[in-house]
């Protein structure tokens, strides 16, 4: 009974594996075939010595497949260049401002599951009632929408016209397992408050219609209407019977959304002058900081197959129907 | 009082009213059961019977509502209670048994959390009470250890063992009336022959009232103090059971019997009613079953006969009704 | 004679499937509102530089006394600053309805280009299946499991400034999308006895597969292609927004916004608000129409 599963997950791996590698391959040739890589990697205003220097220590001179070979080396070893800004390791300077991304990544999720499945479930369960078409209007403008204006205007109104909350930055910091984090302090959650709901409405806007879709179809099921005629409360019928049977996809879905959500961050980051990752990007590109380009895309990629495959397993392991047929093909 | 009946329906309508029409699945249907009696309410699909079972319970759901007639039962008027009060009597007074139980089990939840909560919906007990409650009442219908078939779930359940379950549900809190809706249809002949000896056990051993909704005469042959048989959401024929089976006087009534196949010869072709039911949203203005039947007459298509009593504790909705001799069969 | 031939057009022309698509597509009212909106602002875009109170890019037009004037103050070139002006002076309204244009002109031309690069892709994906199907596949897959907005930052962060990249980033990301849904409608009726018949009659490929299996598989498309321009706008305005997009000479909306969202917080909203406004519409009437479109061409409710 475990080999298929064992075999399934071998394939998985294999498959992760094999998207990584074929990305670096992609930016390896982007970098270093297409684009020049003199440029691309060392400062453009370095003193010729140093560029010599750089040029032997990159192994540009060697011929293409040693290079790339250096290349997949390095980058194992979390080597992807020094920052031209910064003239820091790349990847360190993208892990420093890794906590502020996941910070409002994990907050956004959080608001999208606890917001989004009871919104959902109420629109589900009165669809024809002003509460359940404005939610579902709600919806269709959070996801159409584009969310750096979504942004702004939580700004105006919070910031600018009520005076709410702070209108951006991150508040103030604690260092916890290494990890600069804010959200321990009033005022640093604060600073988090909006950035988070930006990233979260889109995902909550997904998570309505799912939930709504799935309350809708639960309801008309006969297990509800002998549940009602049991006698039991509204209550628990929707806590219990429905909720229990719409929360698997729901789950699922918000899962692979994961990876999306931070790079949905990019455009939140700026709206908000949220020092992270996504800041960091837009930041570098204005500024050609080539290094930390390269080294965000390999890191993101790897981020977003990580969290596939993850959520893949959890998966598999939730529901073993998945398992078995995946073994069968 | 003790001669008062459990339950009395009188000129119950419940309608649809759906984009295509208003369909009147229940139309003008009156009957009376008394304690520790069972009423078999017969009809084919399509007939309102599943439909008059849901309104007792206050159970049909828009675009459906009930639209005229009352509900009796125990004396109170249920028709327009509030819904407060109906979860009072629903599973506690008045238990419903569903044709399906694969379907009116919920996949995820186990067996006891679904028992239990029928417990604690009504009564605050602990759950370690509601806990040996729904053991016991497993017990009751001859589920044999009990205990472990709790921490079950539904699809872990044959047919068979599934339908007890509800049966069981529906006994947990002794009510004074269950609707059973085609609880044996889904399940095999064998199965069912016990299910129907143990219900009708039950209901004797606790006084309940039963009102047993079929498509199949045979079944409730045996196990039904009064038959009433629909069509089109009406009342064509009400008596007593071995007067209605013996003596049909409704045509339908009669061809219900005939189509039963224990009662044709071997080799002879089954016995047919011709023709289809109405469309519940297109009634003609007569008699429902005018086309179908053999014995109609001008009369009939011009417009739709009442209910009389033709003799004590017999009721007829019929301008031709069957004579003797047409109606004895093999 | 001539009057009975005049009834038969119009008989005909009633019972043709147009003129059942036009009803329909009446029957819901936002969309019909939708719609006009939308031909309100195209009609605008293309007609900018007749009917705009300014040319906000003309600097002699400008006068930089009057920058920051709140809506509705008076001007001594222009009349009135409708919706005020920002800090370069120029006249809001002029501004969004230029900025209009490029985003409008934007959308549409990387709409077009990706419908027409993703159909063919996606038809011959599906026409000649097989491993040319799978690889086909597996490249949309890979697409389409990436976020659209990264994939563009990353190309034009590789490709430099200018329209023209703004256009091949969008087209980028959006051809997946026409060629996964070419390849479902194609695979459904490629099987169709029509096409084996055009097979039979070895008419050249090319043939069959654009004057026979294209014309049918063309609802879902008009559908996604509508949906998708609204995202194009989308898009477009967030690159601008963050810096990567059209370059500062020939605004789209998204650049005035970025332009005023630093004026925000000093209460001077206007500058950001509006064009912010102007967006909205933009994206909302455009998907009122879609959604219609999505119902009425939907084969599982075809009526």
């Amino acid at each position: 009974m475990r080999m298929p599963w064992l075999v399934y997950l071998i394939r998985r791996f294999g498959q992760a594996s094999f998207v990584i590698f074929a990305m670096a391959v992609l930016v390896f040739l982007g970098v270093f075939a297409i684009g020049n890589p003199i440029d691309i990697l060392i400062a453009p205003d370095a003193p010729p010595a140093e560029m010599e220097a750089a040029i032997a220590r990159l192994g540009l001179d060697k011929p293409l497949w040693e290079q790339f070979l250096i290349f997949l080396g390095k980058a194992l070893q979390g080597d992807l260049g020094n920052s031209f800004v910064y003239a820091e390791p790349a990847v360190s300077v993208i892990l420093a401002r890794m906590p502020a991304t996941l910070e409002i990544a994990a907050l956004a999720l959080l608001m999208a599951i606890f917001f989004g499945i009871p919104l959902g479930v109420l629109a589900g369960l009165k669809p024809e009632t002003a509460v359940g078409k404005s939610i579902m209007a709600g919806s269709i403008m959070g996801f159409s929408l584009p969310n750096f204006w979504q942004g702004l205007m939580l700004i105006l109104l919070f910031s600018v016209l009520l005076g709410w909350l702070p209108a951006g930055g991150r508040g103030p910091t604690e260092v916890i397992l290494g990890m600069r984090i804010s959200f321990l302090s009033w005022e640093g959650f604060s600073h988090m408050l909006m950035p988070a709901f930006n990233l979260a409405l889109f995902k909550m806007s997904l998570v309505i219609r799912l939930a709504r879709a799935g309350t809708r179809e639960v309801i008309l099921q006969d297990y509800i209407k002998f549940a009602r005629a049991k006698g039991l409360s509204t209550q628990r019928i929707v806590m219990v019977h429905v909720l229990k049977n719409i929360m698997i996809p729901v789950v699922t879905i918000l899962g692979l959304e994961l990876g999306s959500m931070i790079a949905f961050a990019v455009v939140t980051e700026t709206v908000f002058s949220w020092p992270g990752m996504g800041k960091l990007l837009i930041d570098s590109i204005n500024r050609l900081d080539r290094p930390v380009i390269v080294a965000y895309l390999m890191l993101t990629v790897f981020l977003f197959v990580l969290i596939n495959l993850l959520v893949d397993i959890l998966y598999s392991v939730i529901d073993p129907r998945v398992r078995l047929s995946e073994s069968k093909a | 009082m003790a001669s008062d009946p459990v339950l009395s329906v009188e000129d119950l309508k419940t309608h649809f009213f759906t984009k295509a029409g208003v369909a009147r699945a229940v139309d003008g249907v009156s009957f009376q059961v008394n304690r520790g009696e069972v009423l078999g309410l017969v009809g084919e699909s399509g007939s309102g019977k599943t439909v008059t079972g849901f309104s007792i319970l206050g159970l049909v759901d828009p675009p459906g509502q009930i639209t005229g007639g009352s509900i009796r039962f125990m004396g109170q008027e249920l028709v327009g209670l509030s819904e407060e009060n109906w979860r009072n009597i629903r599973g506690r007074r008045i238990a419903m048994i569903f044709q399906d139980p694969m379907m009116t089990l919920n996949p995820v939840l186990r067996i006891d959390t679904q028992m239990m909560e029928a417990v604690q919906a009504h009564e605050s007990v602990t759950k370690a009470q509601a806990f040996e409650r729904s053991r016991d009442a497993l017990g009751l219908v001859g589920i044999p250890s009990p205990e472990e078939r709790l921490r079950a779930y539904p699809h872990q359940f044959s047919g068979g063992m599934r339908q007890r379950v509800a049966i069981a549900i529906a006994l947990l809190h002794r009510p004074e009336l269950i609707i059973a809706d085609e609880p044996t249809t889904a399940l095999d002949v064998t199965i069912q022959a016990q299910i129907l000896f143990e219900v009708q056990k039950l209901c004797a051993e606790n006084g309940t009232a039963l009102v047993w909704v079929t498509h199949d005469l045979a079944v409730v042959a045996g196990l039904a103090h009064q038959i009433c048989v629909m069509y089109a959401g009406r009342i064509v024929e009400q008596g007593l059971t071995d007067e209605v089976l013996d003596q049909p006087y409704h045509p339908y009534t009669a061809g219900l019997i005939g189509s039963i196949p224990s009662h044709n010869q071997r080799g002879s072709r089954l016995n047919q009613i011709p023709g289809m039911t109405p469309s519940l949203l297109n009634l003609p203005s007569g008699c429902a079953f005018e086309g179908r039947c053999p014995k109609a007459t001008g009369d009939c298509k011009a417009q739709g006969p009442l209910m009389r009593e033709v003799a004590p504790s017999r009721n007829l909705r019929c301008f031709n009704p069957l004579m003797h001799s047409e109606a004895s069969h093999d | 004679m001539s009057s009975i031939s005049h009834k038969t057009i119009l008989q005909n022309w009633r019972q043709s499937p147009w003129w059942r698509f036009f009803n329909e597509f009446g029957e819901s009212r936002l969309a019909v509102l939708g719609l006009l909106i939308f031909l309100v602002l195209m009609v605008s875009a293309l007609f900018a530089p007749w009917i705009t109170p300014q040319n906000p890019y003309d600097l002699a037009q400008l006068d930089i006394m009057e920058n920051m004037s709140p809506p509705l103050s008076e001007s001594y070139s222009i009349g009135s600053y409708w919706l005020g002006s920002d800090d370069q002076g120029r006249d809001m309204l002029s501004a969004i309805i230029y900025g209009l244009r490029m985003s409008l002109g934007v959308a549409a031309t990387a709409t077009f280009l990706a419908l027409a690069i993703g159909t063919a892709i996606g038809i011959l994906a599906a026409y000649f299946g097989g491993r040319v199907d799978s690889i086909i596949m597996r490249l949309v897959d890979l697409q389409l499991s990436f976020p659209a907005i990264l994939v563009a930052l990353i190309l034009l962060a590789v490709l430099g400034k200018g329209v023209d990249k703004v256009v091949i980033a969008l087209v980028t990301v959006q051809w997946a999308y026409y060629a996964r849904t070419v390849r479902g409608s194609a695979l459904v009726e490629r099987r169709r006895e029509y096409i084996e018949a055009a097979q039979c009659l070895a008419l050249s490929h090319p043939r069959i597969v654009f004057m026979h299996l294209l014309p049918n598989c063309l609802p879902p498309l008009i559908v996604v292609a509508t949906i998708q321009v609204a995202n194009s706008i989308a898009l477009e305005a967030t690159l601008s927004f963050l810096g990567v997009g059209v370059p500062i000479t020939e605004p789209s909306l998204g650049l005035l916004i970025a332009n005023g969202y630093g004026y925000m917080l000093s209460g001077k909203y206007w500058i950001a608000f509006y064009p912010g406004i102007a967006l909205l519409i933009a994206i909302i009437a455009i998907n009122l129409v879609g959604d219609q479109l999505r119902d009425i061409l939907n084969p599982r409710l075809r009526r």
